[in-house]
């Protein structure tokens, strides 16, 4: 799993009859300093993470699995959504937000 | 797969419930000799792993959830498996 933030929302009318109702996120992955890391994804959550929230995201197969016993063809949802990161040595990265 | 060290861990109350009850551990990729090999990532823990602890991470998903909740299924794409004591 990668730590997250949500950038925002994609609304996308036509789609495949089995992400109906599903609320598909645009998220930057981010180190555990919560820097960028790498390329904004789609993500579908499945907690309900709103925009500019800290979340983190399962990739694979896995990602399928929120949802069962529905087959939602997803490689990147988000799974939680983050209070605090805590680094050592007693480090605090985040709080709520 | 890999090593890695735990660096720290996160807290997370609204999360997909086969998360309940485990750890969620931010881990970092090291080499055999300690220095890094990698970005950060997240894994459930399985072996009550601390912070500075040297541990193995799987990173197939089937295997990871399993381990570390106990069945299949789980939306768990890494894991802590194991506490290294020794590299030779």
């Amino acid at each position: 799993m990668e730590l997250a933030r949500v950038l925002g929302t994609v609304v996308a009318t036509v789609k495949t009859d089995s992400l109906e109702g599903r609320k598909l996120l645009v998220i930057q992955p981010l180190d555990s300093d919560l820097n960028k890391r790498g390329k904004p994804a789609v993500a579908i959550d499945s907690v309900g993470a709103g925009k500019g929230e800290i979340v983190f995201w399962c990739r694979g197969r896995e990602a399928s699995f929120p949802f069962l016993p529905s087959e939602v063809p997803s490689d990147c949802t988000i799974v939680g959504i983050v209070d605090s990161v805590f680094l050592d040595p007693g480090r605090k990265v985040e709080s709520k937000i | 797969m890999l090593l890695a060290k735990v660096v720290g861990n996160i807290v997370a109350t609204q999360k997909d419930q086969r998360y309940e009850g485990g750890r969620i551990m931010v881990v970092r990729p090291i080499n055999p000799d300690g220095s890094e090999a990698g970005d950060d990532l997240l894994a459930l823990d399985a072996v009550d792993a601390g912070v500075g602890d040297t541990v193995v991470v799987v990173r197939e998903g089937w295997s990871a959830s399993t381990t570390a909740t106990g069945s299949p299924g789980a939306a768990i794409d890494s894991a802590i498996v194991g506490v290294v004591d020794k590299v030779e």
